[in-house]
């Protein structure tokens, strides 16, 4: 294990605590994903625009990615966790660290830690009464944190990203059974704080020496997702008689994707749609989502991710669940 | 094994809370929620998923016209803190509009509305 491998791993471990200890008391005005009528839960496969108490423990996925350049592909199984605080109501940090298991053909398995992820996000603009708002943040990947095993990067990764989310509970009553649905996205700007790396090889057979020269695009990362969400018909629009089980779960998509934007691989984009369901409990989700390739550069199979997430603010109200700074 | 670390920590988190409330979200409403009743109703019933503070929680029923049409008594169940019955005036044949705003135990706040309908006899 690196240095910088088992620095990562106490930082999280410190942050977690310090965060589980703030136990400043502050008032609470937007919780876990509540803007107006709507309550939206925490998207899987894209991130939602809200600053909350919220911890994603486990995520875990398979999906094989397609391998580049002639290379045979890679299945990726990750098993990872999240915990996001809110300093402020309206501002929070998040630490993500994920576990890997690389499978490709031919080889050995490769398991790791990948990078560390860091997050902060402003919740710009909130309106109750159209179930709307707006989020900025910023998100970095630290290079060096992860496992060289499974292809961490040694370098850093800066994403600067515009949040918002949508519901349609202002639609007229003519299209009442519309209004269920709502929308949250993201568009960010995924900057490498280096634009290649080279990695000598020598020939086991000739003894040559060769150099392979990696280039790191900028790449635009942007998705959303579509939910309709069965919690809002039964309360708001019309209740059909689906009781407290069926009547907590929210079918989705979310389409995922990322478009290089220089360093000779503009414009290849790579993504996946992913349909599936949450169920929203009172102090938890569970969720789980197919992962379908939308081209053959980004893979060929399905794979799957299922997440199980927790609502801080409602298990630990007067506690870890408050902004450490409130109004 | 690497899978069932987080979980015991999951089931562990979940384990080791407090009893702890949440957001109060309607779960049934009596006229139900976008129905059409034969008869006019004396109350309306709504009830949540977690116990309310009734002092601070506020239901409002209202004609096509916007006119109050409720007694402004809303009182809890004295046998179930998550509910709240409010009586209502005689009513028509016409849509009701039902707007709510509730506390739950632990200040969190959340709202909603709907309507139901009274059908002509």
């Amino acid at each position: 294990m690196s240095i910088s491998h088992t620095r990562a791993r106490r930082l999280v471990a410190a942050t977690i605590l310090a965060l589980s200890v703030s136990l400043l008391p502050s008032a609470s005005a937007y919780a876990h994903g509540v803007v107006g009528k709507r309550f939206f839960p925490a998207t899987i496969a894209t991130d939602d625009p809200f600053v909350a108490d919220e911890l994603s423990l486990p995520t875990v996925s398979s999906f094989r990615e397609a391998g580049e350049n002639g290379e045979p592909s890679t299945r990726t199984e990750e098993v990872s966790a999240e915990i996001a605080k809110r300093l402020t109501d309206e501002f929070g940090l998040s630490v993500g660290y994920g576990w890997q298991r690389l499978k490709t053909s031919g080889e050995s398995d490769r398991t790791g830690w990948g990078n560390l992820e860091l997050g902060a996000k402003y919740q710009l603009f909130t309106n109750a009464e159209h179930e709307a708002l707006i989020s900025l943040g910023v998100d970095a990947e630290v290079g060096g944190t992860g496992s060289r095993r499974v292809d961490a990067d040694r370098f850093s990764t800066i994403t600067p990203t515009v949040f918002f989310g949508k519901g349609l509970g202002d639609l007229p009553d003519s299209v009442a059974f519309l209004r269920p649905f709502a929308v949250t996205g993201l568009v960010g700007y995924g900057i490498p704080t280096q634009a290649k790396s080279s990695q000598r090889t020598t020939d086991p057979d000739t003894g040559d020496i060769d150099t392979d020269i990696e280039r790191h695009p900028n790449v635009i990362e942007w998705g959303f997702a579509i939910e309709y969400s069965l919690p809002y018909l039964q309360a708001n629009v019309r209740d059909v008689g689906l009781g407290s089980f069926l009547g907590r779960i929210i079918p989705l998509v979310e389409f995922a994707f990322e478009t290089p934007t220089n360093r000779g691989e503009s414009g290849k984009t790579k993504g996946t749609i992913n349909p599936g369901f949450l169920w929203a409990g009172q102090q938890m989700q569970f969720g789980v989502e197919a992962i379908i390739p939308v081209n053959d550069r980004t893979g060929h199979d399905v794979g799957v991710r299922a997440q199980l997430h927790f609502f801080l603010d409602d298990i630990f109200p007067t506690t870890v669940g408050k902004p450490i700074f409130g109004k | 094994m690497r899978l069932v670390v987080p979980l015991l920590a999951s089931g562990l988190l979940l384990g080791s809370a407090p009893s702890a409330d949440a957001h109060a979200f309607l779960e049934r409403a009596e006229p139900a929620v976008g129905s059409t009743v034969g008869t006019a109703p004396a109350a309306l019933t709504l009830r949540f998923s977690e116990p309310l503070e009734l002092a601070f929680s506020v239901v409002r029923v209202q004609d096509a016209t916007g006119a109050r049409v409720d007694r402004n008594d809303a009182t809890a169940d004295p046998t179930d803190r998550r509910a709240l019955r409010i009586g209502l005036q005689a009513l028509r044949p016409g849509t009701y509009k039902v707007t709510w705003r509730v506390v739950s135990v632990d200040t969190h706040v959340t709202t909603g509305d709907f309507v139901f309908h009274v059908a002509p006899p």
